[in-house]
């Protein structure tokens, strides 16, 4: 017995080597430690053996089932291990010929902008207000020392609607009367800042279009000077355009601020050393300033002997313009989606 | 308003070394320098040649070989552009290493294989006018060799242009910029009064003045010239009103602009044997009446809106402080003129300027406020600049005022004027500011000044108009920053947070937003689907916007139809924007914001789910389409109310293909519309935490055959409320329509998703589930499917 058990051991390796599928190794794990395989038939032949015999080729035929388990398990882990890394070969993808697919949208560049000014004036402890885009005479002039035939209207070319009495009702040409809004809907300390759409009788072309945005501020506190306006403008300068960007005021002249200036800041493409778009002044001229008119704040209500406060507006259509090359103000407005998808955040 | 260097120098010694550094100092005094011009510069290296020879460029048809003699005797070889010259002639020569007025260096150089060594000059090359079409051919008698400017006559000056606000009548003159700009640099300052012979005459008989209107014309002033012999004005004198942007017209005339710019006093002219008997009466216009003025066009007048000049027989001959009539006018054969200098109503010429469309020079300056005690000086400088060409001032004038505006002393406290720019200025340093600019300060207790303000300066009203000017000479960059603690914490408001999110829920589904402008065209509306009411624009540029919109609708499907015209498919787009329907209440429209979504090429499904995420996102309160309302325009099968918590607070559906045909658009338009203000009013967003079980589920599938008319939202509903809190997700897996389900019904399967919180769910859990569901469901009269 112990010879069959040793020339079955023997061939035994070489069989499960040969084997090259699961199936093939499964057959030959069945010939020879099967139900009814080679080893097991000799298991059963155990009994008619003598003891010594018995415990002898028990312990032979033993040896030779775990080494032929341990081979057939080795051969299996192979033959898995093969099948496994062909199925990954043969998934091999060019991933540049996927994933062309998706697309994510995008927010207009005004709202960019809108948003980025936003935020940085929220960080400065503003909060934002907004107001009605169709306005009366009232909030978008009057109330601002504007009166009817005051030579500063020609300033504006002011597009009117057909409500109440003629040239009464109006679409906004600043933002300056969410000012008023504001001051007259709660008392001081204000600090806010006033983003939205405005409207000139305009002809559109390059640099202008009937409706565009500006972004407006007001503080009105106790002790506000004209040095907390320059102050502020210069925080936000730098807060917005970068720490190498810095502000200058200069005299102006607006019917709603007193002192007024305009708020110019250091040419964001040249940083100041003076290029095409500055026209070699090395300044950009940004919006007007000021420090809110006694008028204005006698108008809602307010005693400029106890109240200050300085205001400032400026364009924000330009901004997003310049943030980005774009050369004609038009096409941001014609919904083009070959324009606006170049922008998605 | 334009000024030279050379005129500012009449008045106060400025340096001329940096004319740049002066246009600084002009902006920062509020005088913004929009840009500077030299003139007469860049002519150093510019001489007469005469031309020797002239012969073709053997190898160019656009420009020539020209010799020239430069004074030495020597052949000149030039290659010139232009062929108006002649031999013999003389010319400007540009020679090797001048540097032109342009900043360009003439250098020797081949132009097609022929040697240049110099340039000749046309007149724009020279700064003398625009000219450009050949070489600036010069007078016979000018000396070969000599120098350009010598030989014109040509004075070197810098032209500034300068931005003047409307707080700053002194500033709209030569001597009122000089007088700011001498007080900022330390600078002597001075106007020096005309020096003129004057004549005996009798005024009085030889005109009379009558002020009808007090309320229109403050002042009056009326003198007299005689032996006036109209004709050229000196060079000079040309040239600085050409330098500045004026075109010399005659001695008369010109004499006339060049005060109204040196001194800020815009003065009249009239040929005194046209004016009857030199009767001047001013009155208020008469309706209807008419006048032919200056430019020779005829103009029609408005009572209370226009003021005039009538003559004795009452007829207009000038329309105030707008223009003069053509009948007075000045011409060849004039000796005796009549000078007017007046003080017009700054309100009443800025009115009548504008109405009548004619903004002149003059307008301008009355409009800003002159100063009514200069109008003698003003016609005095007048005389002065005529008199060389034999004008005599007759001695004597008349003057009579009307309604003149008291302006009292301002009160100007330092302590006040500090506290308003965050300055430290004393009281003392105050008065040196401000005395400069002709601001006379008498002490008014410690603090304060008693401040007389000039009558050049008729902006300057209040203690603040006064502090602004302290500001201005100050220098505003002499004002430290300083930033202010706000006291609140800035944020942003619960409906500017639901926006930002809204965008973003938006963007990320791949839509992209538009703005398109809110005008529309009559029948813009219609063409949409819509109601045709609308509020209207009085005044618009077009007809084609005249109309303010009521929905988004109409913007984004003409952008939906510019991306297709583009080859631009299946655009998606949104708009968050305002609308404006007629007042409900009080004069201002019915505005609100909403949030429209159109998707090209894409049917109601893709909005479907847009809202759904949406409305997931902002955690609405109960959001459901309802379907038994079809929303204007939209298509009837395919297109619903949105609710939020019961209230309709928008519209969703596919675009009404009626409409889609009118609008010309290829492609289906999935739609959906929202009322901000209403969508977001109910409590909404705030997520809040639901367990997630540790215990397995057990899912249910379901179909059941409905009716038509009974939504797949109601069944929804009706499962949910019948499985109970075991129910973790439900969701509707196939539609199915056909035999054998009966027509008019359909098959709609869902899959429930049990799971219990707090153990593994029995058997007998979910045949109780399916139980009662079933039976809710039968109920709404559906059948269960095998």
């Amino acid at each position: 017995m112990i010879e069959e058990i040793a020339a079955i051991a023997d061939a035994a390796p070489a069989r499960i080597a040969a084997a090259t599928t699961i199936d093939e190794l499964r057959s030959v794990e069945a010939d020879v430690i099967g139900r009814k395989g080679s080893l097991t038939l000799l298991k059963r032949g155990l009994g008619a053996l003598d003891a010594e015999s018995r415990r002898t080729a028990g312990a032979a035929l033993n040896a030779a089932v775990e080494a032929v388990e341990v081979a057939l398990a080795g051969r299996r882990a192979a033959i898995e291990g093969a099948a496994l890394a062909d199925l990954v070969a043969g998934e091999r993808l060019d991933l540049t010929e996927t994933g062309t697919g998706a697309s994510r949208g995008s927010a207009h560049l005004v709202t960019q902008t809108w948003d980025r000014l936003v935020d940085v004036f929220v960080g400065m402890g503003f909060v934002v207000a907004e107001g009605p885009e169709v306005e009366t005479d009232w909030y978008n002039f009057e109330a601002l020392n504007i009166p009817s035939g005051h030579p500063a209207r020609g300033m504006w070319d002011t597009l009117y609607v057909d409500l109440g009495e003629p040239e009464t009702v109006l679409l906004r040409t600043h933002t300056s009367p969410v000012q008023i809004r504001v001051m007259t809907d709660q008392p001081p300390p204000i600090y806010a800042v006033m983003p939205g759409r405005v409207y000139r009788r305009d002809t559109a072309d390059a640099s202008h279009m009937p409706v565009f945005h500006q972004i407006e501020g007001l503080v009105v506190d106790r002790g506000i000077s004209f040095a907390d306006l320059a102050g502020t403008l210069e925080a936000f300068t730098s807060a917005y355009f970068g720490g190498s960007i810095h502000s200058r005021l200069r005299p102006s002249y607006f019917p709603f601020t007193e002192p007024s200036a305009e708020y110019d800041i250091n040419c964001v493409f040249c940083e100041g050393r003076g290029c095409r778009t500055c026209q070699q002044t090395g300044w950009l001229e940004l919006g007007g300033c000021g420090m809110v008119h006694p008028t204005v704040l006698r108008n809602v209500g307010l005693d400029p002997e106890d109240w200050s406060g300085f205001a400032f507006g400026f364009g924000l259509d330009r901004l997003a313009l310049m943030r980005h090359g774009v050369d004609d103000i038009r096409e941001m407005y014609t919904g083009d989606v070959r324009f606006l998808e170049q922008f998605p955040s | 308003m334009k000024v030279t260097l050379g005129w500012l120098r009449e008045f106060a010694p400025f340096p001329t070394d940096d004319p740049v550094a002066l246009g600084d100092v002009m902006s920062d005094l509020g005088m913004a320098v929009e840009s500077i011009e030299h003139i007469g510069a860049g002519l150093d290296g510019i001489v007469v040649a005469r031309v020797l020879d002239l012969r073709p460029h053997p190898d160019a048809d656009r420009i020539q070989l020209v010799d020239v003699d430069r004074g030495d005797g020597e052949a000149l070889q030039i290659c010139c552009g232009a062929f108006n010259m002649a031999v013999g002639d003389l010319v400007p020569l540009a020679t090797l290493g001048t540097v032109m007025p342009d900043g360009m260096e003439i250098a020797r150089r081949k132009m097609r294989g022929e040697w240049s060594n110099g340039m000749l000059c046309s007149g724009r090359e020279l700064g003398l006018g625009n000219d450009h079409a050949g070489i600036f051919v010069l007078d016979a008698s000018a000396t070969i060799g000599a120098s350009i400017a010598e030989t014109l006559g040509i004075v070197s000056d810098v032209v500034f242009d300068l931005d003047i606000t409307p707080n700053r009548p002194d500033a709209m003159s030569v001597a009122g910029v000089a007088r700011d700009l001498a007080a900022r640099l330390g600078l002597p300052f001075a106007i020096t009064e005309a020096v003129v012979d004057e004549i005996d005459g009798d005024i009085v008989s030889a005109a009379s003045v009558e002020i009808v209107a007090p309320d229109l014309c403050g002042r009056f002033h009326v003198r007299m010239l005689t032996d006036v012999v109209v004709g050229p004005s000196p060079r000079w004198l040309a040239d600085r009103l050409t330098a500045v942007g004026m075109r010399p017209i005659n001695n008369v005339v010109d004499a006339s602009n060049y005060v109204m710019l040196e001194l800020g006093h815009p003065n009249h002219t009239y040929d005194l044997a046209t004016v009857a008997d030199g009767v001047l009466r001013i009155r208020w216009a008469r309706d209807g009446e008419t006048i032919t003025t200056l430019d020779g066009i005829e103009r029609r007048l408005t009572a209370g809106r226009d003021g005039v000049i009538a003559d004795r027989s009452d007829v207009a001959i000038g329309i105030a402080g707008v223009m003069g009539g053509a009948t007075t006018e000045i011409s060849d054969s004039t000796t005796s003129v009549l000078l007017e200098c007046a003080w017009w109503q700054p309100m009443a010429v800025a009115r009548s300027s504008k109405f009548l469309g004619l903004r002149s020079e003059a307008s301008a300056r009355f409009e800003r406020g002159v100063d009514p005690d200069g109008l003698d000086r003003a016609a005095r400088r007048l005389a002065e600049l005529l008199a060389p060409s034999g004008a005599r001032l007759v001695r004597g004038s008349i003057t009579v005022d009307g309604e003149l505006p008291v302006t009292p002393p301002v009160r100007v406290r330092t302590s006040r004027a500090n506290a308003l720019l965050g300055t430290d200025l004393t009281t003392d340093r105050i008065a040196a500011l401000l005395g400069p600019i002709g601001f006379a300060c008498a002490p008014d207790g410690a603090d304060a000044w008693l401040v007389t303000v000039p009558g050049f300066r008729p902006d300057t009203t209040t203690e603040t108009d006064v502090i602004e000017e302290i500001a201005r000479h100050h220098g505003y960059s002499a004002i430290p920053g300083r930033l202010p603690r706000s006291v609140q914490t800035g944020s942003l408001t619960p409906l500017q947070r639901d926006r930002r999110i809204i965008r973003s829920v938006l963007v990320g589904l791949g839509v992209h937003e538009a703005m398109p402008l809110p005008f529309l065209a009559p029948g813009d509306l219609a063409r949409c689907g819509l109601p045709a009411a609308a509020v209207t624009i009085a005044n618009p540029l077009a007809a084609e916007e005249s109309v303010l919109r009521t929905s988004l609708r109409p913007g984004l499907l003409r952008a939906i139809a510019y991306n297709e015209s583009h080859r631009v498919d299946a655009a998606a787009l949104f708009e968050i924007g305002r609308v404006f329907a007629p007042p409900t209440e009080g004069v201002l429209p019915d505005e609100r914001e909403q949030l429209a979504v159109a998707l090209a090429d894409r049917d109601v499904g893709a909005v479907v789910e847009v809202w759904r995420v949406l409305a997931h996102t902002l955690a609405l309160p109960d959001p459901v389409i309802d379907q038994s309302v079809v929303p204007a325009g939209l298509h009837p099968g395919r297109s619903g109310v949105l609710r939020v918590d019961g209230a309709v607070v928008g519209e969703i559906g596919e675009i009404d293909p009626t409409v889609q045909q009118a609008l010309g658009l290829r492609e289906r338009v999935a739609w959906m519309q929202l009322e901000l203000a209403a969508a977001l009013a109910p409590v909404h967003g705030g997520h809040r935490y639901r367990r997630i079980s540790r215990f397995p589920s057990s899912d249910l599938d379901l179909a059941f055959e409905v009716d038509d008319a009974v939504t797949a939202a109601t069944v929804d509903a009706t499962v949910r409320a019948a499985a109970g809190e075991l129910l973790v997700d439900l969701a509707l897996f196939d539609v199915f329509r056909g035999p054998p389900v009966a027509a008019g019904r359909r098959s709609l399967a869902f899959r429930l998703r049990l799971q219990a919180l707090d153990r593994t769910l029995a058997e007998t859990d979910l045949v109780g589930v399916r139980t009662a569901v079933v039976r809710a469901v039968t109920a709404l009269g559906g059948v269960l499917r095998g």
